[in-house]
């Protein structure tokens, strides 16, 4: 299978302080990637080159066998790269249908015209429909984003995200600030991503990596210490010391 | 891709707002208080025809700081673009047909769009007001030193529109103007209603509310934003051109800061982001200016300043918008 999304040796720096240190990553459709590392490890610096938002001193960027490292945020998202938030970011006075369809017709080149409404495109509505029932949004679609739940804004997140026709989807923390009881509806929507869909996420909340990921990278310190499975990762001694610790020794006595 | 539990039904399309009755409601409205200004006033139709022409100004800075959230203190350099080129085409290249006059002046304003746009949407923040400031003022100096083609500080006059349609003529008392004004206002109304429910109009409120996720979905915020720039600029220069063609004069106060600061006040007034709350702020301020002037010549001023006070500290969003909130809140309670 070929790759989707390629990394290949990025390195950055600010001043003399190297944040990512000649990181190497490779993920085929259908991946489902975590991402994980103490604070500081350069998490938030690595997801910002990947998206464009920083441009890196070296290395390069390939979505599709393409070279994106010279593109900006915008054409990469436009190639496929789309990232959902850590913290949502939503147009509060919008409601979830008006995300969604915004999200639509971006995608199919129709924000540009200046005449004409959404509820006039049949193939915009019926994709609509179709996310705000498969995240479970559509009772409340025509409600304002400021007055609906913040789960059921994570889960509009996802659907935004969806409704780009991603082929890798970067998940930033996408169960931060939900209540434990919205927790599972998060997780069902992630077990429901489409299956040639290459998903990296970067979580905390490990028991969720855990239930979600078929491959854990731990990044520490700006450089990857280790790159395999779940089952591996609480075994490797470089990671329980680096970030896993006690949930490691917990995990390994359960 | 699994589908997850679903609480309860989908709200109904039949409940959606419907539009186009709305919209038609407003337009009726817009030409019931045009066709009562007209009853009541009839001696003052020029105020009138020049609250139209500013209204057409306030809208277009509606479209670009109420709907897309940028700021602007130079917008009359728009509505002067299109108050010169319009007389500029009918004073200097013989264009005099009104409507012919207006497309003109709608070009003028689009063009003064394009640059006026490039260099502001460059800031953010206090730097994109300074820009705008900035750039009123370069149009303003510019249209002072092309005297030959805009008379300088004397104005551009001479300025002698043929009859609308060839049967209309401009009369001494303004009702031509006024009925041109109430068209003009009307069909902008309208075009502006359409543009700002459309994909566009909905992208414009997304870069207003969170740039940043908007670029998350691949869109341009700048390609955007200048976009509307236009649109905005070309609103602007319908209402110079009117403006141009109902005083038949052009001067250098239609390029002023002054005029720009107003304008913003006026839609402060009324509330951002809403075509309702654009004319209303114009109607109002403008009716109040001149009735507190002809009231009290001396303090006049100072009233103004207090009534803009009350506004701000007591309905934040304007009239239009707070009017709507008590309307919201007396609607929740009656449920």
């Amino acid at each position: 299978m070929s790759a989707v999304f390629q990394v290949e040796n990025l390195k950055k720096s600010f001043g003399g302080l190297a944040v990512t240190q000649d990181v190497s990553i490779t993920m085929n459709p259908g991946d489902r990637v975590a991402l994980i590392g103490p604070n500081g490890a350069g998490k938030t610096t690595f997801v910002n080159l990947v998206t464009g938002h920083l441009e890196p001193d070296s290395g390069k960027v390939m979505l599709g066998g393409n070279d994106v490292t010279s593109l900006g945020p915008t054409p990469r998202v436009r190639q496929g790269l789309v990232r959902s938030f850590q913290v949502t970011r939503l147009f509060p006075d919008m409601t979830p249908e008006e995300h969604l369809a915004l999200a639509v017709m971006q995608r199919t080149g129709r924000t540009g015209r200046i005449f004409g409404h959404y509820h006039s495109m049949p193939d915009v509505m019926a994709e609509v429909a179709e996310l705000l029932r498969t995240l479970g949004l559509d009772h409340i679609a025509t409600r304002k984003v400021s007055e609906i739940a913040y789960g059921q804004q994570r889960l509009l997140e996802i659907a935004l995200a969806l409704a780009l026709k991603p082929k890798v989807l970067l998940l930033d923390e996408p169960a931060a600030g939900v209540p434990q009881s919205d927790t599972p509806r998060i997780e069902a929507a992630l077990a429901g991503l489409p299956s040639d869909l290459a998903v990296l996420m970067i979580e905390h909340d490990m028991d969720l990596v855990f239930r979600f990921a078929k491959r854990v990278i731990v990044l520490a310190a700006g450089a990857i210490i280790f790159d395999g499975s779940p089952e591996d990762v609480t075994k490797d001694a470089r990671v329980r010391e680096a970030y896993l610790g006690s949930y490691a020794n917990d995990r390994s006595a359960a | 891709m699994a589908a997850i539990e679903n609480t309860s039904a989908a709200k109904p399309a039949a409940t959606r707002p419907n539009w186009l009755v709305r919209d038609l409601v407003g337009l009726a409205v817009i030409l019931a208080v045009a066709a009562i200004g007209y009853f009541l006033f009839p001696n003052n139709l020029a105020l009138l025809t020049r609250i139209l022409g500013v209204a057409l100004l306030v809208l277009s800075i509606d479209l670009v700081t109420g709907f897309c959230g940028v700021a602007t203190l130079g917008h009359a350099a728009l509505f002067g673009a299109g108050a010169y080129a319009s007389g500029i085409a009918a004073v200097h290249f013989g264009i005099t047909d009104p409507l012919l006059m207006v497309v003109v002046g709608a070009i003028g304003g689009a063009l003064a769009g394009i640059v006026s746009g490039a260099v502001i949407l460059r800031g953010h923040g206090l730097a994109q007001l300074v820009l705008s400031i900035a750039v009123v003022h370069l149009f303003h100096e510019a249209a002072n030193k092309a005297s030959a083609y805009t008379g300088g500080s004397d104005g551009l006059s001479g300025i002698s529109p043929d009859p609308i349609f060839g049967m209309f003529a401009f009369d001494l008392w303004g009702r031509t103007a006024y009925g041109f004004a109430v068209a003009l206002v009307a069909i902008a109304f309208v075009v502006l209603r359409l543009i700002t429910r459309s994909p566009f109009g909905m992208l414009c409120r997304g870069i207003k509310e969170d740039p940043i996720r908007i670029r998350a979905m691949g869109a341009s915020v700048q390609g955007t934003l200048l976009k509307m720039y236009v649109i905005s600029g070309a609103v602007a220069g319908v209402g110079g051109a009117l403006n141009a063609i109902s005083t038949q004069v052009v001067g250098l106060d239609s390029l002023s800061f002054t005029l720009s600061a107003e304008a913003l006040v006026m839609l402060v007034l009324g509330g951002t982001g809403s075509l309702y709350g654009a004319l209303i702020g114009t109607v109002s301020f403008m009716w109040f200016e001149d009735f507190v002037s002809a009231a009290n010549p001396f303090h006049w001023l100072t009233i103004v300043g207090a009534l803009l006070i009350a506004v701000v500290l007591f309905a934040p969003r304007g009239l239009y918008g707070s009017a709507q909130t008590l309307l919201d809140r007396f609607r929740g309670d009656g449920k």
